[in-house]
This record gives C-alpha cells, sequence and structure tokens, in this order.
C-alpha cells in the first residue's frame, strides 16, 4: 500500500471548484513531482491534502483519512508543508522559525541534533540563525522554509513552488540541496512547481495536472524526453 | 529632594497598574489584531470576585491569587465560547462583541454587588519604610515589584518556553502555524486567559487606591490605552514604559503645577502622547513589520 493514497479528491473555494476528482499516490520513498500550469490546481492538492480548503474524496496517508481532519492535525501524523510564498515568521529569529518547525515533536535533544544537521545542508542559515527571518534574501528564505519543515522529521516533505521569485541560479543551488537530502534521508517527496526542467530532474514520477484534472502521469524520464507532452504541457 | 522622589515612586506604582492593563491590552491586540474594550469591566468583574472571597473570610492575598486564577480561567472561556466565532472576521464586528461584553458585563455587576462604592483592603501593609533617607510607602513599592515580576515571567513565558513561541508565531501567521503542528485556536484561548489575568491583577491593585465600585475600571482602561498607543500597541515593553511615562508625568504635573493640580492633570500625558505619535506614530517601541520581498 502507497504511503498517500489519494482517490476522487474535489477541492473548492466557496462555489469556484478547482480539483474535479483527481487520482494519485505517493510511495515511501518516491519523489513526486505535480506539474502543469498556471491555475490548474497544483497548489489547491497540497491544501487540499493540508485541510486548508474545503475537501471532499479520498485522501489517506498511511492508511488514515486527512480529508476534514485540521491542519495541525495533519502536521501532527508526520506531513510537513512549505506553502507558496514560504510562510516563514520574519520578525522571529532564524533558529526560532526552526524550532517552530518541531514544534510537536517531544524528543528534545533529537531536535537539538537536527537544528545542527539542518544547519549543515543549509550553512548560510547557520551563519545568520539569530538574525530575522525577514532580513534574509528570497533564496535564503526558501531555504529557511524548507529546513523548518524538515525540523518537524517528516514522512511526507510537501514543497510548493520552492523556485518561484528566485533567480535561476539560486533556484538552481536549491534544488541541489534538495536532491543531496533526499538522497541522505530518503525523503518522500511531493513537489508542485511550475519549472518543469528543475522538477522532473529531481522527481522519480510526475503527474500533469490540467484544469483540475491529472492530463497524464508517468515516469519523470519518460516525461522529460517526451517532445509532444513537453510542448503541449510543460513550455520547455 | 525627598518629596521629589516620593512623587516619582509614586507615580512608577501608579503607572505600573496602568502597564498591566496596558498587557492585556497588547495582548489580545498582538493576537487578534483588535483593541478590547471589555477589557478593563473584565477586569472590574475579577475584583468583585476578589472583593466577595474577602468578604467571605479569606485572606485579602489568597482572595487575589485565587482571582487571578479564576480569571485565567474565565478568560479563555469567553475566547473559546464567544470571540472564536467572530475570529478571522470584520475586525470591527470583532470590536463591537466587545463592546457589547462590555455593556453586559458592567450592567452584570450592578445587577450582582449593586451601584454603591465599597472599600477594598489593600494586599500590602499601610507603612512606610526608609531607602537612602527617603521615606516611602509599602504599597507602591509592592506595586512595582509585583509589575516587574509579572514582566519578567511573561518574557521567560514568549521567549524561553516552547508554548511561548507558539502564542508569539500564531499571532504573526496562523496559517504558517498551523502547517508546523501548532493549535492556534488554543494558543488565542491562552492569550485571553493570561490578559483576563492581568486585568485582574490591575484591578486588585488599584482598587484599595480608589473605591470599588462598576466603573472602577473606567479611568484605568482609558490610561492603559494611552499607555499602549504611546509604547506602540503591539510591544510588551512599549506597553511598560508607556504606564511608567503616563503614571510619572501625570503625578509630577499634578503636585509641582499649580493650575493643574488634580483635575487637569490627565491633560500632561495626553499632551506628551499627542507630540510623540506625531513624530513616531507606531508608538516608541511599535513596530512596522519590515521584511525582504
Amino acid at each position: 500500500m502507497s504511503l498517500l493514497e489519494v482517490e476522487q479528491l474535489h477541492a473548492a473555494y466557496g462555489p469556484v471548484r478547482v480539483l474535479e476528482g483527481i487520482d494519485f499516490s505517493v510511495e515511501q520513498g518516491q519523489k513526486v513531482a505535480m506539474l502543469g500550469p498556471n491555475g490548474a490546481g497544483k497548489t489547491t492538492v497540497l491544501r487540499a491534502l493540508s485541510g486548508m480548503v474545503h475537501t471532499r474524496g479520498r485522501a489517506e496517508f498511511d492508511g488514515r483519512t486527512l480529508v476534514g481532519r485540521s491542519t495541525a492535525d495533519i502536521a501532527r501524523r508526520g506531513v510537513a508543508h512549505v506553502p507558496e510564498g514560504r510562510g516563514t515568521f520574519p520578525t522571529l529569529s532564524v533558529e526560532e522559525n526552526l524550532r517552530l518547525g518541531a514544534y510537536v515533536r517531544r524528543d528534545g535533544d533529537a531536535v537539538r541534533a537536527d537544528l545542527e544537521r539542518v544547519y549543515g545542508w543549509f550553512p548560510r542559515l547557520s551563519e545568520r540563525r539569530s538574525q530575522s527571518a525577514g532580513s534574509l534574501s528570497g533564496g535564503e528564505q526558501q531555504m529557511l522554509a524548507v529546513a523548518r519543515a524538515l525540523m518537524l522529521r517528516p514522512r511526507l516533505l510537501m514543497l510548493d513552488e520552492p523556485s518561484l521569485g528566485l533567480a535561476p541560479i539560486v533556484a538552481k543551488e536549491l534544488f541541489g540541496v534538495l536532491r543531496k537530502i533526499c538522497a541522505d534521508e530518503g525523503m518522500t517527496v511531493l513537489l508542485v512547481e511550475q519549472n518543469a526542467g528543475l522538477a522532473l530532474d529531481l522527481a522519480d514520477h510526475a503527474y500533469v495536472l490540467e484544469s483540475g484534472r491529472i492530463a497524464l502521469s508517468g515516469e519523470a524520464d519518460q516525461i522529460k524526453d517526451d517532445d509532444k507532452v513537453r510542448r503541449s504541457y510543460l513550455g520547455l | 529632594m525627598e518629596r521629589f522622589v516620593q512623587v516619582v515612586v509614586d507615580g512608577i506604582a501608579t503607572g505600573s497598574i496602568y502597564a498591566a492593563m496596558a498587557l492585556a491590552l497588547v495582548l489580545i491586540f498582538r493576537s487578534t489584531g483588535i483593541v478590547n474594550f471589555a477589557q478593563g469591566e473584565m477586569a472590574m468583574f475579577s475584583t468583585f470576585v476578589a472583593w466577595g472571597l474577602y468578604e467571605a473570610g479569606v485572606p485579602i492575598g489568597l482572595a487575589a491569587l485565587t482571582t487571578l486564577g479564576l480569571s485565567f480561567i474565565v478568560g479563555m472561556a469567553i475566547e473559546r465560547a464567544l470571540i472564536r466565532h467572530f475570529e478571522g472576521g470584520e475586525p470591527l464586528t470583532l470590536v463591537i462583541v466587545t463592546l457589547g461584553m462590555f455593556i453586559l458585563l458592567n450592567s452584570l455587576a450592578g445587577w450582582i454587588w449593586g451601584f454603591e462604592n465599597r472599600g477594598f483592603p489593600s494586599l500590602f501593609a499601610d507603612e512606610t519604610v526608609t531607602l537612602g533617607g527617603v521615606r516611602l510607602s509599602v504599597e507602591s513599592l509592592g506595586i512595582v515589584a509585583v509589575l516587574l515580576v509579572v514582566v519578567g515571567l511573561l518574557f521567560l513565558l514568549f521567549q524561553r518556553t516552547k508554548i511561548g513561541l507558539a502564542m508569539r508565531a500564531a499571532a504573526l501567521n496562523p496559517e504558517s502555524s498551523a502547517l508546523v503542528g501548532v493549535r492556534v485556536g488554543t494558543m488565542l484561548m491562552l492569550g485571553w486567559g493570561l490578559a483576563a489575568a492581568l486585568g485582574a491583577l490591575a484591578g486588585v491593585l488599584v482598587a484599595p487606591r480608589l473605591f470599588l465600585d462598576v466603573n472602577l475600571m473606567g479611568s484605568v482602561l482609558i490610561y492603559a490605552f494611552a499607555a499602549a498607543a504611546l509604547g506602540g500597541f503591539d510591544s510588551a515593553l512599549g506597553a511598560v514604559v508607556g504606564g511608567w511615562v503616563i503614571g510619572v508625568s501625570e503625578t509630577l504635573a499634578g503636585t509641582y503645577v499649580d493650575f493643574i493640580g488634580a483635575d487637569l492633570k490627565i491633560l500632561v500625558p495626553l499632551a506628551i502622547i499627542f507630540v510623540v505619535l506625531l513624530v513616531r506614530p507606531t508608538g516608541l517601541f511599535g513596530s512596522r513589520e519590515v521584511a525582504r520581498a
């Protein structure tokens, strides 16, 4: 059985229906990318899984349903969500942001060890640990958002447009670190991204979303090499 | 010189009471984004409860402590039962709800305890001590000490504990807080509980200096608003400094400037606030959020 199984997931903002019944799954240790144009509903998939939008359908994480649970409860089950726009706390220090990431954990010693591990992956955060998060550059803030999610020791890491608003070289650096973390930790990842090139390099499997439905799915390598898919859906 | 020191210490004591009340306002403002107009009436109600316990034979210190605990619980209950339904909606709606609570609590207290003045015992001995050749009242020193202890405890709570960090986070960004597993509703509830307890503290400290009646906190609330505005509505340090500035300037002007006296002394702090807010609209310690995109 998959770690995350989603069937006929519908989501709506008031009367506006965004997801029209999607099916997908994420295996333990798998890295799955959710691609598609603006407005296809990619962000809403993550928000639906985190209980931040009105949702119908089946979404089971490790055999337990996520639909109808509160956002805090879902995080407590080990689903870390890095939201679009990063969602860091600008007036808190870098280290306070990271400690909040581990808020639900009760293993203080392991949290301290993880803090150093996360600083190891993101040395620039280590240099700025007592600075306020709001004073960081865009790239550093995105790193902080990812690092904060890792402090949960998540069983599923959900990333929403991590490359958004970053200079290409910074985005590339971030994905380099993400690849390393996935390799070190065997992390299970669900990645939403507009930058299909970066996403497909990281992912094992990809789904392409169009108007709230899954238009196609396949191995990341196949999708990357399929000219027709690249032209029609990914703009590569 | 002795007189001057006495007046300043007395001003700091009065200001400490304003500061406790201003801290309650700041706590709610930071987490909910509104001013709780009912904060004063909640405090008045608490003070009546302390008075009731005292009349029933409970020693005043124990009565005050019990009241702080009860106020904490009732403050949380008010958030849970009433305020929760309006959070995240129009701020104005919530302001009206607190105004409604103001009227309700005021009338309810009158209905239960009547409208006459009552004496309220001081928590401190009616004595003076001599420090560095200056005779100072134990009550004034006691009030200042209590406030400093409370501020120290609040600092430890918010800066040194996990739950305090989560309370700050929930106030800053509820959505991100929920994403890291913080139960935002519980944090708001705790904030209301703390604010109610702080208000109760201000009530039992000020009641011996005035008389206890249903309008006990009316003027205190106005001074507390002024202290919070002066210090910056989102700053706990500002609330304390603001309270002290107002308390000291008011007492000094009332004592040394003949034509001001007791009736006009409220004008002095208001003039100071006017000037400070002209120069710094966010107050002395208030912040405009600064962040790089």
